[in-house]
């Protein structure tokens, strides 16, 4: 057996059922791991304690017919949990500690997982390097001053260290597939509608959905079984047919029609991401699908058009975080100031910068020109993914524009932050699900990830690609250890 | 200050040096919809609970809650919207209204902007001077905000959500009425037919029914209507009529004085009676609507309306018509019997078994004073409609005379009695009994010979006189109408 915190999820899972290891001892191995790592900073609250004894409880009670017997787990702290801090990586929720807990980590809990504790990640989660969040940088356990990505960069990191078995982290315009991408780990941006967003801080309501993150395709997509439910109290949660992903995962992807689009063939690309997209199509092959060039020829104002809906949403999300109910208040002369000094000193700068571009989009006499026209530009992306699966079962692109940058490289450059996200943002507008699986290695060392885009509702043959890819491709990643203490 | 010229009440005009004006009015009126829990929530909706004991998580905005709509509330809309014979729209679109205060926890307003759930409709007013036909723009719904208490403590104020996310409908009128009368009349009718469909209890004293109120100016010969003020949160119909009064005289001086009116939000001062700028439209939030991505396009298919329509009571301006045709109402004593539901149920009530006239006349004439005086509803009526309709029946049947029916209904108005206990206890009932009545008829002709005298010589208004003394022997119990017959033919 190996050691317990290196096992996968599946591993771990049948370890427990088989009683070669208890759930305490597990959970303890991974505390023990989190004390030795804290130099990586992947948790904002860790709920130690009242994980061993969940977990001593699980041992003296066992259930090994739950999805997730005795398993702990660590979640990114956008999620609510009862009783457990839940600050979305600001300041303006430090003191904020939720009486309820949210539908997808419920589902959690309730398949027996165990909750480890809150995993770092940008503020209200606009970010793609972990940077703008007010607990601190995130490691890179790939190498030392390493972003993990971003928003849900305390969840890459800690997955690719093993710090947990699986997490599930938040995707809004990439912040799961860019961070997996990262660190050589899988994330799965489901469906709109498929996992609640109820209970989860809000950034975009229209774009955010929660994903689950693993090591491998098979523990994501017994992941993704479980935290993906209808739930009455999201308005905008789809009542589909579920699957049991993992049990009917097969790799067996023969006849199936995967689309290459030429529109994400961006000018400044390295060749080593151009390369890997090559190798992508060729193992593809291999697997006896057929490789269709496609066009998406609105990809182009993906980025624009994401940059306008999603701060707009924001800045009416974030309108509710003034002082007066919960959370930080800065103490006013009068209400206003209270507001202005609240907002200015509980926000990062990110975050601001976020709200005003979002007010300003939706001010009138701006709001047709820019919110109305990005929702248009919206409505084009999505014509065009479903002109695309009139041909193909998936398409199949880079994961990210380049690997894994220095802490502090973009954090003066918006813009070129905002880069990041060209290749998974119009997944988000489009409501499609996309998963990033890691594909290899740069000359640094550091991993790339190939992005697949399924149908809507489709996980399930999502998931059967990749896992046909992970075969192929046998990534294995890096990683020495250098935080150890 | 005020002088109205024009003898004519269906307008209301401002006479200035010889320029004369018309106040043009429209009504924004903000009508809680009637529903035990919140647009978006499951809390209560009671009236009058300790502050902040009827807030869910939703209703104050917690992280990552979300709104999920009330389908009860969608109906009474809807309803609504029939009421006022309106368009009902089969999409509608909720919108954030981005706002910050206090009491708006969320830091929005979910409301309803460019896709309101019901268009266009019409309110029918009846004037002394004909019908009036109101205009309603659109009917929309929201979530009402909480309350900021600024009185409990010098330094602090005290936010209670109660109200917080509670339904309200928006129904907005065109800029069609005329007179501070038509908008009292508008308001009760609006009422009425909220009430008629249970879909709001018009109460004003406890915010249910409040109005933002547009006043604008023009020459009486002008087309063009002039720029309109928005007097907000205006909560009885006394207020409004003050503060139009006070708006539309402001207004005249100002454009005789040759300036301009501003286009403003003002306030009114209830103590001052006048109106106070509030904010400028220069000034005036930009609320920066934009679909709510919580919420999905309401779609609502001609099923679901036709369904609701089978629901919709007999309301007043059908039930009015009905009173004509078939009672032979005349249109004032049909109008007042339909204006409130209770009232109506009353009448039909009573003249269930009994004669429609007197009914009738009953009801409006001394069952109205009596709630007035007591300051009562129809539904806390001390006399029920069932005795009522006996006592009515006891007229009819000659068994007391109408006059000594005012004297039973004063004493069934201390407790509901039964009008035939009264009668037997108080031996009210009336003789009839020619004999009898000879009898004592013969005894007053007896003790009045010289007045006999007299009327035969010719003086005959001393008719009245016996009529009279024959009753006073009788104690009040004498059939007047056999009196008179009996007299008669006995003084020829």
């Amino acid at each position: 057996m190996n050691d317990i915190t290196s096992q996968n999820l599946n591993e771990l899972i049948k370890n427990i059922k088989d009683k070669k290891v208890s759930s305490e001892e597990v959970t303890k191995s991974f505390i023990k791991r989190a004390e030795k790592s804290k130099t990586l900073n992947c948790y904002i609250t860790e709920d130690f304690d009242s994980a061993i004894n969940k977990a001593k409880k699980f041992d003296n009670k066992p259930n090994f017919n739950l999805k997730l017997p005795g398993i702990p787990i660590a979640v990114k702290d956008l999620f609510c949990t009862k009783d457990v801090k839940t600050t979305a990586g600001s300041k303006i929720l430090n003191n904020f500690i939720p009486t309820y807990e949210s539908t997808v980590t419920q589902n959690l809990w309730d398949e027996g997982a165990i909750l480890l504790g809150k995993l770092n990640c940008d503020e209200f989660a606009m970010g793609s390097s972990n940077e703008t969040s007010f607990f601190g940088n995130v490691q890179n356990p790939i190498d030392l001053n390493l972003v993990p990505g971003g928003s849900s960069g305390g969840s890459s990191a800690a997955l690719a260290s093993n710090l947990t078995p699986v997490t599930i982290g938040t995707d809004t315009g990439g912040s799961i597939r860019q961070p997996a991408s990262f660190t050589g780990t899988v994330g799965l941006k489901p469906t709109y509608g498929s996992c609640s967003r109820y209970g989860i801080v809000a950034f975009a309501s229209s774009l955010d959905q929660a994903g689950p993150m693993a090591k491998n395709v098979k523990d994501c997509a017994l992941l993704q079984e479980v935290i993906s439910s209808y739930d009455s109290k999201d308005s905008t949660s789809i009542d589909f047919k579920r699957n049991n992903y993992s049990k009917l995962l097969k790799n067996d992807i023969k006849g199936k029609k995967i689309g290459i689009p030429r529109e994400y063939r961006v000018e400044g690309m390295p060749k080593e991401i151009e390369d890997l997209w090559i190798k992508g199509k060729e193992l593809v092959k291999e697997c006896g699908a057929e490789v269709i060039d496609i066009s998406l020829p609105h990809t182009n104002f993906a980025l624009p058009a994401y940059y306008i809906v999603a701060p707009a949403e924001a800045s009416s999300n974030l309108a509710r975080y003034d002082g007066v109910k919960y959370g930080f208040r800065s103490q006013g002369e009068n209400l206003i100031d209270m507001y202005e000094k609240t907002r200015s000193e509980g926000f990062g700068n990110e975050v601001k910068r976020r709200i005003m571009i979002g007010t300003y989009v939706l001010s009138s006499g701006y709001y047709d020109a820019y919110y109305l026209k990005a929702q248009k530009v919206r409505k084009l992306i999505k014509n065009d993914f479903d002109e695309a699966y009139k041909t193909v079962d998936a398409i199949i692109t880079p994961s990210t524009p380049s690997s894994a940058f220095k802490i502090g490289e973009k954090t003066n450059d918006p813009v070129s932050m905002y880069l990041n996200d060209i290749f998974t943002v119009p997944v988000n507008l489009a409501g499609l699900p996309g998963i990033s699986i890691p594909a290899g290695l740069d000359n640094k060392g550091y991993p790339l990830g190939l992005q697949i885009i399924g149908k809507a509702f489709d996980e399930q043959n999502l998931l059967n690609i990749a896992y046909a890819l992970e075969e192929k491709i046998n990534f294995q990643n890096n990683i020495k250890e250098w935080w150890i203490k | 200050m005020v002088d109205k010229m024009s003898e004519d009440l269906s307008q209301y005009l401002i006479t200035r040096n010889k320029n004369v004006y018309e106040v043009i009015i429209g009504l924004e009126v903000h009508a809680q919809v009637l529903s035990k829990s919140k647009l978006f929530s499951s809390s209560s909706t009671k009236f009058g609970a300790e502050p902040n004991t009827q807030v869910s998580l939703v209703d104050a905005a917690f992280p990552g809650m979300l709104p999920v709509i009330n389908e009860f509330c969608i109906k009474q809309a809807i309803k609504t919207g029939i009421g006022l014979k309106a368009k009902i729209n089969n999409k509608s679109v909720f919108d954030r209204k981005n706002y910050f205060y206090a009491d708006l926890p969320q830091g929005y307003q979910i409301s309803q902007y460019k896709y309101p759930i019901v268009g266009e409709g019409v309110v029918i007013l009846d004037m002394p001077y004909g019908q009036r036909e109101i205009g309603i723009e659109r009917l929309h719904l929201e979530q009402d905000a909480g309350k900021s208490i600024h009185d409990i403590d010098p330094e602090n104020t005290f936010v209670d959500l109660n109200r917080s996310g509670v339904a309200l409908m928006e129904i907005v009128s065109k800029p069609d009425l005329r007179t501070l009368n038509e908008v009292n009349v508008y308001i009760k009718k609006l009422r009425s037919i909220m009430r008629y469909l249970g879909t709001c209890d018009g109460n004003m004293q406890e915010g249910s029914l409040r109005a933002d109120v547009n006043v604008s100016v023009k020459k009486k010969d002008s087309k063009t209507l002039g720029t309109r003020c928005e007097i907000k949160n205006v909560n009885s119909i006394k207020f409004m009529q003050l503060a139009i009064d006070y708006e539309a005289n402001r207004q005249v001086d100002i454009i005789e004085e040759g300036k301009k009116i501003d286009q403003e939000t003002r306030l009114f001062d209830t103590k001052k009676n006048e109106t106070r700028s509030m904010r400028s439209k220069e000034d005036a939030h930009d609320y920066r609507y934009f679909p709510d991505p919580d919420l999905l396009p309401l779609e609502i298919n001609d099923k679901f309306i036709k369904d609701l329509k089978k629901e919709i009571p007999e309301l007043p301006d059908e039930k009015k018509k009905r009173f004509i045709e078939k009672f032979k109402l005349s249109a004032y004593e049909a109008n007042i019997l339909v204006s409130d539901i209770e009232t109506s149920k009353y009448f039909e009530e009573v003249i269930k078994k009994s004669d429609i006239k007197l009914s009738t006349n009953w009801i409006t004439g001394a069952l109205f004073a009596l709630l007035n005086e007591k300051n009562l509803e129809i539904s806390q009526s001390p006399i029920s409609a069932k005795n009522l309709s006996k006592m009515i029946n006891l007229i009819k049947d000659g068994t007391i005379s109408g006059k000594i029916a005012k004297s039973v209904f004063e004493i069934m108005a201390k407790g509901d009695i039964d009008p035939e206990k009264i009668i037997k206890e108080k031996g009210l009932k009336q003789e009839s009994d020619p004999k009898e009545l000879e009898k004592l008829i013969d005894k007053v002709i007896n003790d009045n010979q010289d007045k006999v005298m007299e009327y035969k010589s010719g003086k005959e208004k001393l008719f009245g006189y016996f009529v009279g003394q024959a009753m006073k022997v009788s104690g009040g119990k004498a059939n007047p109408q056999l009196i008179n017959e009996i007299l008669k033919k006995k003084l020829k």
